[in-house]
């Protein structure tokens, strides 16, 4: 369905004119862009898309999903991976894709549907010798050009539920607050308990995975409306939350860990009291209250737009409802 | 002679020999400009913060190793944050070796600066403000680093926090000196940490003055080696403001210097005055933990000299009128809840409460006045306070 509308879009750019025809000449991705020190100053110099503006990518980009994706304020996010000629990423059981030297995670937020989507911004991470460096790229007024944008930005918006925010593109160390570990940039999405089956396969084929990885506990798509509560919830707090609350993770500090993995409920915070919450606690005792919604600290902050309050801290101006009910219902379900 | 001592200088510095200042002003995209020299500085760079107030609408943040903030002098160069529509703090630094100096905060919504897993960090003179005074809704911690080793906070001046002004957790080898905490729930806190030095500081019209505490359940364990000292300790009477569930929600008004779980912590040469519920006082933790790592008492806790004025005259304590009556008016200096270890100098008055086990509450207390032994021997003091070549940057 959103591949149709790509391609009509598509085929509105090539007639558009000799600006569109010039720039059907499809590029190549530039590994150099992606390797070499210092900050490219525009998205095209990567090369990733034959019709940027329409998120076309170019045959060795692949657009990919996440069973269940990180929320942004309801942006639609446009995913892709590069992975340089002759290189293949390496399996790792349930966890993170070892992508090798060379290759780019990009993503792509968008707001508004069919015609009237805008992008907003392009994020990209480029794993070079040195390890992974995470850019913010901001799409200007005529859509015709994404530039760095180091310093991040705000811009106003309408999400799909209607509200106008002040949609907030990150900065270059705020990309790092999330995507950090032990004090290394990591990607944190591509997690192949969260990457569906065929793409695996799929990229396994093509030689550019090792192996299609056992996955022992994939987690549920966001979207079914018929999985249960308790991996749906755990899933999201993974996704959303773990890559800060884990050790070695931004907020390690605090002793919540809201992996998937971790399977003791102290951690995750099952009758847990906060640390270093300050007013963000809400005058409740801990993080998760079996049975008790009103009393758990995550739903409260978790149901909260106010900065010191609001979690995650970062990457969210409007609350996510539908996340809140399910936290909500699994926590009360905890209570029987 | 001269130039060859200079040159010398040169050599010894860690520094890049390029390393360069970018001035940053106030004024339009002030936050954008701000930003952007934040990640665009080299290891060794100075930002220089011209006066002025920086209206801010997001955090900012620092990952670059060795860089220097320096502003026009802590009311000369104010990063407003009254507006803030993001992040968790004002200012967020990542990075090892870096110096914080010489410029001030205002309203963050969050927390003040926080600076985590950054090794060898000095704040110097530099002023948190939250401006409207004691208030729930202000931000948690003014000063916060956390997860560091390697900590020198001199001269600094925070005001208003809604938990800690200044807050050390999780760390290893700090010193917090000469900086003025006020109106804050806890004016200065040495959490889950070792090796710290907290002197010549002004703690006054916090609910509690300087609390030394350790807690269950953290990535890091065990706090202990602690040397409060020189400290004017004053007048800690603003009732507590802290949001409920926070663990200084606990903290009663008026108490001057608390240690809660910890081990090796000297207390001695503080001038402590008018806190109406405990000068002092000593306790274990009383809630309940699963933590096996964790010991909940008070151990090997010793007050030395101290000069003590008015204090334990309006306890907020269960029975506190009839304590006050058994003790003759007012508590005297130092509370201890009788579990653990603790040493005092002869002379040093004091109460205990003869608790009989931890975390049964005051139920089977049987209050005394405090006899205690004399420290045996000197206080051990290898290791405590910031690695002294933080001192060179200041």
């Amino acid at each position: 369905m959103r591949f149709a509308a790509l391609l009509l879009a598509c085929g509105a750019v090539a007639l558009g004119g000799t600006m569109a025809e010039a720039r059907l000449v499809a590029p190549e991705v530039s590994d150099l862009a992606i390797t070499q020190d210092g900050f490219p100053r525009t998205l095209d110099e990567y090369g990733f898309f034959i019709h940027a503006d329409v998120q076309i990518p170019t045959a060795d980009v692949m657009p990919y999903e996440l069973n269940t994706p990180l929320y942004s304020d309801g942006a639609d996010k446009l995913r892709f991976i590069y992975v340089p000629d002759g290189e293949t990423i390496k399996a790792n059981a349930d966890g993170l894709l070892q992508f090798p030297v060379g290759s780019a995670i990009i993503k792509t937020f968008a707001f508004g549907e069919g015609s009237d989507r805008r992008l907003i911004e392009t994020r990209v991470l480029l794993n070079r010798a040195d390890g992974w460096l995470a850019l913010p790229y901001r799409w200007n007024e005529e859509q015709t050009e994404a530039r760095l944008a180091l310093a991040g930005g705000r811009i106003p918006i309408i999400t799909p539920a209607g509200e106008e925010i002040s949609y907030r593109i990150p900065n270059k160390n705020q990309c790092k607050a999330c995507h950090s570990l032990d004090d290394a940039v990591l990607p944190i999405g591509p997690k192949a308990r969260n990457l569906a089956p065929e793409l695996l396969e799929l990229l396994s084929e093509q030689g550019k995975l090792d192996a299609v990885p056992d996955v022992s506990r994939p987690m549920p798509r966001w979207s079914d409306a018929n999985a249960a509560k308790e991996p749906l919830a755990r899933a999201y707090l993974d996704v959303n939350c773990a890559h800060c609350h884990r050790p070695g993770g931004g907020a390690s500090n605090s002793g919540l860990d809201l992996r998937w993995e971790q399977d003791a409920p102290f951690a995750r915070g099952v009758n847990k009291p906060p640390v270093a919450a300050g007013r963000g606690a809400g005058g409740l005792l801990v993080s998760i209250e079996p049975g008790d919604p009103d009393a758990s600290i995550l739903v409260h902050r978790m149901n909260s737009n106010e900065p010191g309050v609001a979690m995650p801290e970062l990457g969210r101006s409007t609350i996510d409802e539908e996340a809140v009910a399910l936290m909500r219902d699994w926590i009360a379900e905890m209570g029987n | 002679m001269i130039r060859i001592s200079f040159a010398a200088v040169l050599l010894a510095s860690a520094a890049p020999a390029l390393a360069e200042t970018h001035t940053v002003s106030p004024g339009d995209g002030a936050q954008e400009r701000l930003q952007e020299a934040l990640i665009l500085a080299e290891p060794g760079d100075t930002i220089m913060l011209e006066a002025g107030r920086y209206t801010l609408t997001d955090g900012l943040s620092l990952d670059v190793e060795g860089v220097t903030i320096r502003g026009a002098g802590m009311d000369g160069t104010v990063l407003d944050f009254t507006t803030q529509e993001g992040s968790g703090e004002g200012l967020l630094v990542t990075s090892d070796n870096v110096t914080l100096r010489d410029f001030a905060l205002e309203n963050p919504k969050g927390d003040g600066i926080k600076s985590k897993g950054a090794d060898n960090i000095v704040y110097y003179r530099v002023r948190v403000t939250w401006t409207n005074g004691p208030d729930p809704s202000n931000g948690a911690y003014a000063i916060y680093p956390v997860e560091s080793t390697g900590v020198l906070v001199d001269g600094v001046k925070v005001t208003g926090a809604s938990d800690a002004g200044i807050y050390v957790g999780q760390s290893n080898r700090i010193t917090v000196r000469n900086s003025i905490a006020e109106a804050n729930v806890a004016g200065i806190e040495i959490e889950n940490s070792r090796n710290a030095l907290v002197e010549h500081n002004i703690a006054t019209r916090n609910t509690g003055g300087i609390l030394v505490f350790d807690l269950p359940g953290l990535p890091v364990m065990g706090g202990g080696n602690v040397v409060i000292a020189n400290n004017l300790v004053v007048a800690n009477d603003t009732a507590n403001f802290a949001p409920p569930g926070n663990i200084v929600a606990g903290v009663r008004r008026g108490t001057g210097i608390m240690v809660m779980a910890n081990e090796s912590v000297l207390i001695e040469d503080n001038i402590i005055d008018e806190n109406p519920t405990a000068p002092i006082m000593v306790i274990a933790f009383t809630q309940q933990f699963e933590d096996e790592r964790y010991n909940p008492l008070a151990r090997n806790i010793v007050i030395g000299e101290n000069l003590y004025g008015r204090g334990g005259d309006d306890p907020q304590l269960e029975g506190a009128e009839m304590l006050m009556a058994a003790f003759g008016g007012s508590l005297p200096p130092v509370m201890w809840d009788g579990l653990g270890s603790l040493y005092a100098v002869a002379d040093t008055a004091g109460w205990t409460l003869n608790l009989p086990e931890p975390g049964k509450g005051v139920a089977g207390a049987s209050p005394a006045p405090l006899s205690v032994p004399e420290p045996d021997g000197e206080f051990d003091r290898s290791g405590i306070g910031a690695p002294p070549e933080l001192e060179e940057r200041i």
